[in-house]
């Protein structure tokens, strides 16, 4: 799905978020937004899966627009930064909740549940975790059933809120190639938020970096490697 | 150290740990066990007829139901605005936040008769609203509305001050992954907020219920303490030992302990059952 962001503004009481900004996400594209903390990359992350509305500005998905949308009427797949697995449900019934949470009119059989849960635990390369609770897995393993649960609503794009961040260097790797996978394989619009410039350069189609809820620049990783747009990028990025 | 065994850093000298030990172990028994023994002691002073006699009367009977009554009224009344205060707390940001808090506190730092005396002065008969109410012919003041108002305010700040510090600590993110999940209010609140909350919540009931059915002070002054009628277990016993009937007023007392008990014991073996669950919904 192609996503449209049209002078998004945030304001948190007197302190300014976001200033006024656009960007075009082509469908089908794996972007980044990189920056530090308090640029502004995680409260656009969250306008556009609907848990923030933002003070002025409009989003459009697929050229409607989507700005008034509920959380649940976008159908984002997100996957939180401590990825926020149910904490007193087994892993099976995690990937299950959006698929039990839909109306019966539209709502899968048990049998049909099980079988998308299944297939779910298949891609993510851990098909005998299902019975476990979240405590008994590893980080990685938690962050892969987080990524199921947002990828079981049959979502029309994937938005992730650092999805490494607690991570060790090596699981990091893995997973890294993991989600590059699970993307190609999916075709889904998708957005991760990172303030590791590294990981957005080696993952991602399309950088965004922002920084003090303004966009720097916005390019291909090579692109903003090459030709740093101004001095902030040129810093951030250590080129 | 001048011997060879080294003792972590957190640990105490042997001597200062029997100390602490001798000094807990006393001051319980001292504090708790010795008064809790000596009313069923006492209970029992002319044997357990008497003890049984005396809990057949009809006005005790009467205490007993009344007591009970208001528990089951005044309780989940609590328990539900308790989670809607907490929620309200804990999930959303509002201006006059801190001053809804300390509202929520105000029964701990009222003293119960100031809290009986407001109600009688709200919703007596010397009121609008209480002489119009008596005209209906519901009257609050001396009667089991005016109790169960005034239990409640008593107990009020037991289930919201239990929830608050564990669902500040467990956040809004699981909500929110419900809620991009497609789930809508209530079903997050039964699926997602209710099963994290359970234990604190069971707690702050526990709590509740104790001193909804102990609570003195704002029923003494509410309820008229009319005998058979508006007198609960804690005023009757107040009166029965003003008339040195002891055995009595020690036997309802003993009632009233062991109903206290098996509130805990129904906790630890709510504990005891679900330890696997409780373990497994710890963080980590």
């Amino acid at each position: 799905m192609h996503i449209e962001i049209d002078e998004i503004s945030k304001q948190f009481g007197t302190t300014a978020a976001l200033h006024p900004v656009s960007l075009a996400i082509p469908s089908g594209a794996l972007v980044a937004l990189l920056g530090p903390s308090g640029s502004g990359k995680t409260t656009l992350l969250r306008i556009l899966g609907g848990l923030e509305f933002p003070t002025s500005g409009r989003v459009l998905f697929d050229g409607q627009d989507a700005t008034g949308l509920s959380v649940q009427q976008r159908r984002a797949g997100f996957v939180f930064q401590s990825y926020a697995l149910f904490r007193h449900m087994t892993v099976f019934d995690n990937i299950a909740y959006g698929l039990n949470a839909r109306p019966s009119a539209t709502r899968p059989q048990k049998a049909e549940i099980a079988r998308r849960v299944t297939k779910l635990l298949d891609l993510i390369q851990l098909p005998d975790i299902g019975s476990r609770y979240p405590s008994q897995l590893s980080g990685g393993q938690r962050q892969r059933v987080a990524l199921a649960r947002a990828l079981a609503i049959e979502p029309r794009m994937l938005l992730l809120d650092e999805p490494f961040g607690a991570l060790d260097a090596k699981v990091r790797k893995e997973l890294r190639q993991g989600l590059r996978d699970i993307h190609d394989t999916t075709g889904l619009t998708t957005v991760f938020v990172t303030h590791d410039q590294d990981e957005a350069m080696e993952l991602a189609d399309l950088v965004v970096v922002m920084s003090m809820g303004k966009i720097e620049q916005i390019g291909k990783p090579q692109d903003i490697r090459a030709r740093p747009a101004t001095p902030f990028v040129r810093e951030f990025i250590g080129a | 150290m001048s011997d060879a065994t080294f003792r972590p850093a957190t640990d105490e000298t042997p001597l200062a740990r029997r100390a602490l030990i001798a000094l807990a172990v006393t001051g319980l028994s001292v504090l708790v066990l010795a008064p809790l023994v000596a009313v069923f002691v006492e209970a029992l002073r002319d044997g357990i007829g008497a003890a049984l006699q005396s809990l057949s009367h009809k006005d005790a009977w009467a205490a007993i139901k009344l007591t009970v009554t208001i528990a089951a009224i005044s309780v989940p009344l609590n328990a539900a605005f308790g989670i809607a205060a907490a929620w309200f707390i804990t999930k959303f940001d509002f201006r006059g936040k801190a001053f809804l808090i300390t509202l929520i506190d105000l029964p701990f730092s009222v003293s119960p008769v100031v809290a009986g005396l407001c109600i009688v002065l709200t919703f007596g008969a010397n009121s609008a609203i209480g002489a119009w109410l008596v005209d209906q012919g519901y009257p609050i003041v001396f009667a089991m509305p005016g109790i169960v108002l005034a239990t409640m305010f008593v107990t009020f700040p037991f289930v919201a001050r239990e929830l608050i510090p564990v669902m500040i600590e467990q956040g809004r993110a699981e909500e929110e992954a419900a809620l991009t999940l497609g789930a809508g209010g209530w079903r997050v609140f039964w699926t997602v907020t209710l099963p994290n909350i359970r234990w604190a919540l069971l707690y702050g009931v526990l709590l509740c219920n104790a001193r909804a059915m102990g609570e003195f002070g704002a029923v003494a002054v509410v309820s008229g303490k009319i005998r058979g009628q508006t007198a609960t277990i804690p005023t009757t016993i107040e009166m029965l030992y003003q008339e040195y009937l002891s055995v009595a007023a020690f036997t309802l007392a003993a009632v009233l302990a062991l109903l206290a008990l098996v509130t805990l014991l129904l906790k630890t073996l709510l504990e005891l059952r679900h330890a696997d669950q409780l373990a497994a919904t710890h963080r980590h």
